[in-house]
């Protein structure tokens, strides 16, 4: 596999040779072309109604045996056969024995940036510059990426689309997994702003012969008022309209009105009780800290200042040598139990690509006691709810989009996570990939032998 | 040109002092002087174990004449009155780089560079046996000091850098004579260590398992060499075959390195002596049945500035356990009757070793052993014991003298003596003049106490209860006091000199008003210790807490090694992976480390019941591929490394062995990275947490080596465009190639004729006699197809395929050749050769027929194999039976090791898991895991684990938070970067 550290190399050798550069263009070039693409599924356009399923709400409750109507891409009923009114309309699909969910919500993903992640010409996610919050996700997101579309055999069908590096990185966009075009994928436009916390303590450089080790930041309180320095300067620049232009000032308004969330990236208990106390004092009130893996030391901080949590990935070994082994396993439970809204995320290495792991992070967490049906709002109800789409995605209600997916079984665990249909808004959305394909033919090969 | 003359007739004439008799003098008449000095009444430490009280010392011409009782002092002799002094021979720091700058460091090139850049020398530029250090020795004065007043008189000093580094050069800190004098040996042994020179950036080695071998491959060329077989010259063998009676050193520096050391010590029969890193303690029952000599250094970590409770968490219980645990080092050595000196090697300056050293006492070091260990061990280290380390007649004039016992904190070191050269620390005749007197001046009566230690006397002055700043100065029998007048801010200054029969000092004092007059102070009372110094009792080792040593010696640690149980798993759910599948409410015996029986009702005896009602018992998950618990894994300082062994790199302090075993794994193939077309040899082993590197390893495990293709071994995703292979053209003739000179090596080795012993070629040769099973790195179709065609050329077999992602596209290929897989579950996408993997990639391979397995190639994902298996059965519609196989009984098969382990079967291994739910499934978390019937993870006791690290943690930040000492000097505490392998780390 590639390490980060492969990848840093790359970056650092920009000097490349020109010809081997068109070289590796042309082999890429060629390798492209042969890519067939699943064809976007067409607009609603008949009723559809699932019944015998057990339906998981995302809201924590189940209703077994279950009848789901949804039309024009929005759930118009729901509720137990045989007790309710609601009737079977138009196509009917029998699920009985399998189950339903709302399509999963991966907050914080790479998806449709980054194609291959050792071939540069297929990296976009991470632009020059230290605070770009102007920089946005959402036009370099690619629609029809292999990587995207190996998400829907594993029901997740949501995603925010993020940018990479600096200190802030740029502007998120939420997009839905089955599309022609990033226009035609967005949900939410420029959701977020990802602000990385400097560390208080940072690793030695190592490149130049010092220890790798981590040691005390000198530059912690000034990188500090670095970004408070930005964040006040955007601040006033929004108080009149201004005569010369500041993308990067005008990108940061929505986050004193309240229309643009923002993500902390940070981890230690010291540097989320300094952000969020200092972006507060700023006037930001929508924060969610991204990692947060000394968190549950402050709960009832976060808890108090209504801060929620998109915790470190869940498969990841402890930070410390001495710290619980199944720490990460049960990050998100400790916190859940302590009242924090949190929802799963699944950043840090080949991140795009391990995206469609990501219900089994929630199963992971249920393996440590959390109730099956609260592991599913981490993946459904709670991203929704941070990530600011709750009123149309992350449960199945009526009215809401019929964002959803029939699994053979309990979709949180592997052996059974085996998807029939996926809807997304209403569309019947293809289960096959690329990898399907592949999977089809030299099976055949095998099988006429 | 006038300052050079006169530099060059200064330094002439000092050099005349003392330059050899039959050297010319034109500067000055020729005269000699050859009186006697006699150091009388004193008690002379003959040896360490060899004490005179009241004896006589002897010395002439800077050796000593005699040591005694009743010794006859010559008419011609200056006598020195030692009543009540100690006289010690001088320390000798065995190793050391004083007087020898390091080579300048080579430049950074913007490509590798492979092969050496010297003509003549060795092929690699890191072997330099023929460097002499007395060629660039440079007496340094100043050095020579401060080490004198760390009590040296004999440095023993080499070019401290490269993996073979030539002769050292023995020699005395005597100031006053010059090299012909103080050089006692410029041949004083060879050195050796397992660290790159400074001065060539020549790839090779670029790992410790590298080193490890280069070391070996010198030595065999050696011994090649020297039967004269070789056809061209080799300056740098030439040096090593000439010097190989020297004594041989190698820096080490660690405890597991030291049996690396020892371990080529022993293969070529060189004697090293090692070098170690202070850490010993923590091995050291390894270290004892090395047999080996040791130099140990006593650089014992400082205390953290534990104050900032977030900056806390960053610490490790691993780090704070060395800063309470390493001055235990010496005496857990001299205890085990290991031979071992001491050095002040590593510390920042010589002027620490005291301090040091005494922490180490405090610890309970016995003091004979140190002055042992500085004095007639590396003497006889040295060869050097009739010369240096004892004060017997003959030796040279090397001593201390001192106010007591040489070790007890209180006691001055006076002076240095070097090949009969003295040198002051100390004034040995100061008189102790502290104590309080009273002055009168201008009516006014003032007391002054003078107090502190004789070398650093402190002053205070009082009138009545009124403290006044004051300064004090005593040097040369001479005082200085000044004071200030806290009222009128007026300053008095007085000076006297110090009478030796007295109780008075009287002398000058200059008023406020400029005018001088004289003044007399009486002493009243001596001077009196203080009180609280006593109560401390600083030499009592029971009032330092040691917290205790776990094994291994970090967090999670275990304070007992598992033991072989008698278990009886009752009512479980059986995953057999034989014929009777998985056999429900079964109970199944553990017995002496094996599977006794499996069945219903079996009855316990005297095994401890296990009731796994409603839980599920397999066998140990094992991990084809795996970079944990290594400290390197990559050789890639060439293209081909079979010389280079895995076991050699073996790290069992990894916190990722306790995490594979709260994960279920039994059985590991720690591999070699992908750099290499051809790479290094695995260790097999068994996570045994709390075993050291050699309890780790599956004993009498198959050979295997891990081979490598596409885009690591070609380089390609870095700058990189000068090495063999660039394009998978180039993979092959390189298989071809080796393979072709390996048939030849052979051949002639079988001829009888003569050769030259290559660890490479031999490695390479059981590849083709099939005693060695290749593990070979692969993505792509094309190259998978290849490297089977090279192999059946060659009349071998290809054993494992690994990562193996296209594997699915030639699965028909693999099954005709016979070669097994050994993939990922759903990895892809991270690089270009990983375009077309596909998650169904393994159930395609199983339906064809080829044995599968799931490996992890990632410490992370390695401790939750069974889920990855698990996948499978998403993907494709794997059987739960054959998904599970593929963590289980397939990598058995994979590493020939399926008649021991891999399923549960009477006779086999009781490598065994007790898993809470279906291990299949995402909510499966093992309770137990057993190997060889040993309980090596019980998630009961786990949580008494976590429960302990979280209390020692505590403790040990008091410990370090009741240090004395200011807590903005202490370092801060900062974390260690864990250290996470695969495949592509260097």
């Amino acid at each position: 596999m590639v390490k980060n550290k492969t990848i840093k190399a790359l970056r650092k050798n920009k000097i490349m040779k020109l010809l081997k550069n068109i070289s590796n263009l042309l082999i890429l070039c060629i390798g492209i072309a042969s890519i067939a693409q699943q064809t976007p599924a067409p607009i609603q356009s008949e009723t559809i109604t699932i019944i015998g399923a057990t339906a998981h709400l995302g809201n924590g409750a189940v209703i077994e045996n279950s009848v789901i109507v949804f039309e024009n891409g929005k759930i118009t009923a729901i509720g137990e056969e045989n007790k309710t009114s609601v009737k079977e309309q138009g196509q009917v699909i029998n699920a009985k024995g399998k189950h339903i969910y709302p399509g999963f919500i991966a907050p914080n993903t790479t998806l449709g940036l980054v194609e291959i992640e050792a071939v540069r010409p297929t990296r976009d996610q991470d632009e020059l510059g230290d605070m770009i919050p102007n920089v946005r996700s959402l036009i370099a997101y690619n629609a029809e990426s292999k990587v995207v579309e190996s998400m829907r055999p594993n029901g997740v069908l949501i995603g925010q689309i993020t940018p990479r590096g600096g200190t802030i990185s740029g502007t998120s966009s939420i997009v839905q997994f089955d599309a022609w075009n990033w226009e035609d994928a967005a949900v939410k436009v420029d959701d977020g702003i990802h602000l990385h916390w400097p560390e208080s303590y940072s690793q030695g450089k190592w490149w130049l012969g010092e220890s790798a080790a981590y040691k005390p930041n000198e530059k912690y309180q000034e990188r500090i008022e670095e970004i408070k320095s930005f964040i006040l300067n955007s601040k006033s620049y929004g108080k009149e309209t201004p005569k010369t232009k500041n993308e990067a000032y005008q990108a940061m308004q929505g986050l004193f009105n309240g229309k643009k969330r923002m993500y902390v990236y940070t981890n230690g208990e010291k540097e989320i009780i300094d952000a969020v106390t200092i972006l507060k004092d700023l006037g930001i009130n929508n924060i969610t800290i991204i990692g947060a893996y000394e968190a549950y030391k402050i709960s009832s901080f976060l808890k108090n200042n209504n801060i929620s949590v998109l915790i470190k990935r869940v498969h990841t070994t402890p930070e410390s040598d001495d710290d619980d082994y199944d720490l990460p396993y049960k990050l998100a439970k400790l916190l859940t139990d302590d009242g924090v809204l949190v929802a799963l995320q699944t950043s840090g290495q080949m991140e795009a690509m391990n995206t469609r792991n990501l219900p089994f992070y929630a199963g992971e967490v249920v393996a440590q006691g959390l109730d099956k049906e609260v592991a599913l709002q981490l993946i459904t109800l709670n991203a929704a709810k941070i990530l600011g789409i709750d009123s149309e995605y992350g449960t199945l209600e009526v009215g809401k989009s019929a964002t959803l997916f029939i699994s053979e079984g309990d979709a949180l665990d592997m052996r059974t996570n085996i998807l029939t249909h996926a809807f997304i808004d209403g569309r019947d959305v293809s289960l096959e990939t690329h990898q399907t394909e592949l999977w089809k033919r030299y099976s055949k090969k095998y099988s006429e032998k | 040109m006038k300052k050079l003359l006169f530099l060059f007739l200064f330094s002439a004439s000092i050099s005349s002092i003392i330059a050899q008799d039959y050297f010319p003098n034109n500067s000055e008449l020729k005269q000699e002087s050859h009186n006697y000095t006699a150091f009388t009444n004193a008690t002379i430490y003959v040896t360490p174990t060899e004490v005179i009280k009241k004896g006589t010392l002897l010395i002439q011409d800077g050796k000593v004449v005699a040591t005694g009782k009743s010794v006859t002092i010559p008419k011609n002799s200056i006598i020195i009155d030692l009543k009540e002094k100690y006289i010690y021979p001088s320390f000798i720091d065995s190793y050391s780089n004083f007087g020898i700058e390091l080579p300048e460091k080579a430049e950074r090139s913007r490509s590798q560079q492979y092969e050496t850049k010297r003509d003549g020398y060795y092929w690699n530029d890191h072997i330099m046996p023929e460097n002499k250090a007395i060629n660039k020795f440079e007496y340094k004065s100043k050095d020579a000091k401060a080490l004198r007043e760390a009590g040296f008189g004999v440095v023993n000093s080499h070019i401290m850098d490269g993996i073979a580094r030539g002769t050292g050069v023995l020699v005395a800190l005597n100031d006053d004579g010059n090299n012909s004098e103080r050089v006692i040996n410029d041949t004083s042994g060879q050195y050796f260590s397992f660290k790159k020179s400074r001065a060539s950036r020549q790839a090779y080695p670029s790992s410790f398992m590298g080193s490890v071998a280069l070391l070996k491959q010198m030595n065999y060329d050696a011994n090649w060499y020297a039967k004269g077989l070789s056809k061209t010259k080799d300056l740098s063998l030439e040096a090593l075959i000439a010097n190989k009676n020297l004594t041989s050193f190698i820096d080490a520096g660690d405890k597991y390195k030291d049996i690396s050391a020892d371990k080529i010590s022993d293969l070529f029969n060189l004697n090293y002596i090692i070098v170690g890193g202070g850490n010993e303690y923590e091995a050291i029952k390894s270290i004892k049945e090395s047999q080996a000599k040791y130099i140990i250094p006593i650089n014992f970590p400082e205390a953290y500035d534990v104050s900032d409770p977030y900056a806390v968490n960053y610490l490790t219980i691993e780090e704070m356990r060395d800063w309470n645990q390493a001055p235990n080092n010496p005496k857990v050595l001299s205890e085990n009757g290991i031979v071992f000196a001491l050095t002040t090697h590593d510390l920042k300056k010589p002027s620490e070793f005291k301090s040091k050293l005494n922490r180490a006492f405090k610890y309970g070091f016995d003091k004979t052993k140190a002055l042992e260990s500085l004095t007639t061990i590396p003497a006889e280290m040295l060869g050097q014991s009739d010369k240096i380390g004892s004060l017997k007649k003959g030796s040279y004039a090397n001593f201390l003298i001192t106010s007591g016992e040489l070790f007890e904190e209180e006691t001055t070191l006076y002076e240095n003596w070097v090949q009969g050269n003295k040198n002051v620390i100390n004034p040995l005749n100061t008189k102790d003049i502290r104590g309080t007197y009273t002055i009168t001046v201008s009516g006014k009566t003032y007391k002054i106490v003078l107090s502190g230690e004789l070398d650093k006397i402190k002053s205070e002055v009082k009138v009545d209860t009124l403290k006044y700043p004051s300064k004090f100065t005593y040097k040369d029998n001479w005082i200085t006091l000044s004071f200030t007048n806290e009222e009128t801010k007026e300053v008095y200054n007085s000076t006297a000199i110090i009478k030796k029969d007295s109780n008075i000092i009287s002398g000058k004092l200059l008023l406020p008003n400029g005018e001088e007059t004289t003044f007399t102070a009486i002493k009243k009372n001596d001077y009196e210790k203080e009180e609280e110094d006593k109560s401390e009792d600083k030499n009592n080792p029971e009032a330092i807490e040691i917290v205790p040593i776990t094994y291994p010696n970090v967090g999670y640690g275990f304070t007992e090694i598992p033991k072989q149980e008698t278990i009886l798993f009752k009512n479980a759910t059986v995953w057999t992976n034989e014929e009777e599948g998985i056999l429900t409410q079964t109970d199944v015996l553990v017995k002496n480390g094996k599977i006794e029986k499996i069945g219903k009702n079996i009855s316990a005896g005297k095994a401890t019941i296990i009731d796994a009602t409603g839980k599920h018992l397999t066998s140990g998950i094992i991990d084809e591929h795996s970079h944990i618990a290594l400290s390197s894994v990559n050789e890639s300082g060439q293209n081909s490394s079979a010389e280079v062994s895995m076991a050699d790199a073996l790290n069992p302090e990894d916190i990722n062995l306790y995490y594979n075993l709260a994960g279920g794994v039994t059985t590991i193939q720690l591999l070699h990275g992908s750099a290499n077309p051809i790479g290094g040899r695995s260790a097999i082993i068994k996570p045994r947490w709390s075993s050291d590197a050699n309890g780790l390893l599956y004993k009498g495990a198959p050979k295997f080596i891990k081979f490598a293709l596409g885009e690591n071994v070609k380089q390609s995703n870095w700058q990189s465009f000068n090495r063999f292979p660039q394009t998978r053209m180039g993979v092959e003739q390189l298989y071809i190639n080796y393979f072709t000179r390996a048939q030849e090596y052979e051949a002639l080795k079988k001829s009888g004729k003569p050769f030259r012993y290559d660890q490479e070629m031999e490695v390479l040769v059981e590849i083709l006699n099939g005693e060695r099973f290749i593990t070979c790195h692969s993505y792509v179709q094309s190259e998978i197809n290849m490297l089977m065609k090279v192999a059946e050329r060659f009349g071998f077999r290809i054993n494992t395929f690994t990562h193996i992602l296209e594997g699915y596209k030639v699965a028909d290929k693999m099954k005709a050749h016979g070669v097994g897989a050994s993939t990922f579950s759903d990895w892809w996408a991270y690089k270009y050769e990983v375009n077309d993997a596909i998650p169904y990639n393994a159930t395609i391979m199983n339906n064809v027929g080829i044995t599968v397995a799931i490996n992890s190639d990632d410490a992370e994902m390695s401790r939750r194999l069974n889920q990855e298996a698990a996948k499978s059965v998403k993907y494709g519609g794997m059987s739960e039976e054959d998904a599970w196989k593929m963590v289980t009984l397939n990598p058995a098969k994979l590493l020939h090791l399926d008649n021991k382990v891999g399923s549960i079967k009477v006779g086999k291994d009781a490598d065994l898991v007790l898993w809470s739910d279906n291990p299949l499934s995402i909510y499966a978390k093992a309770e137990k895991t057993l190997i060889e019937g040993a309980v090596y993870f019980d998630i009961e006791k786990d949580k008494q684990q976590q429960a302990a690290v979280k209390a020692e943690r505590n403790k040990l930040i008091n410990l370090m938070r009741n240090e004395k000492g200011d807590n903005s000097k202490k370092k801060k505490p900062t974390k260690k970067k864990r250290k996470v392998y695969t495949c592509e780390s260097e």
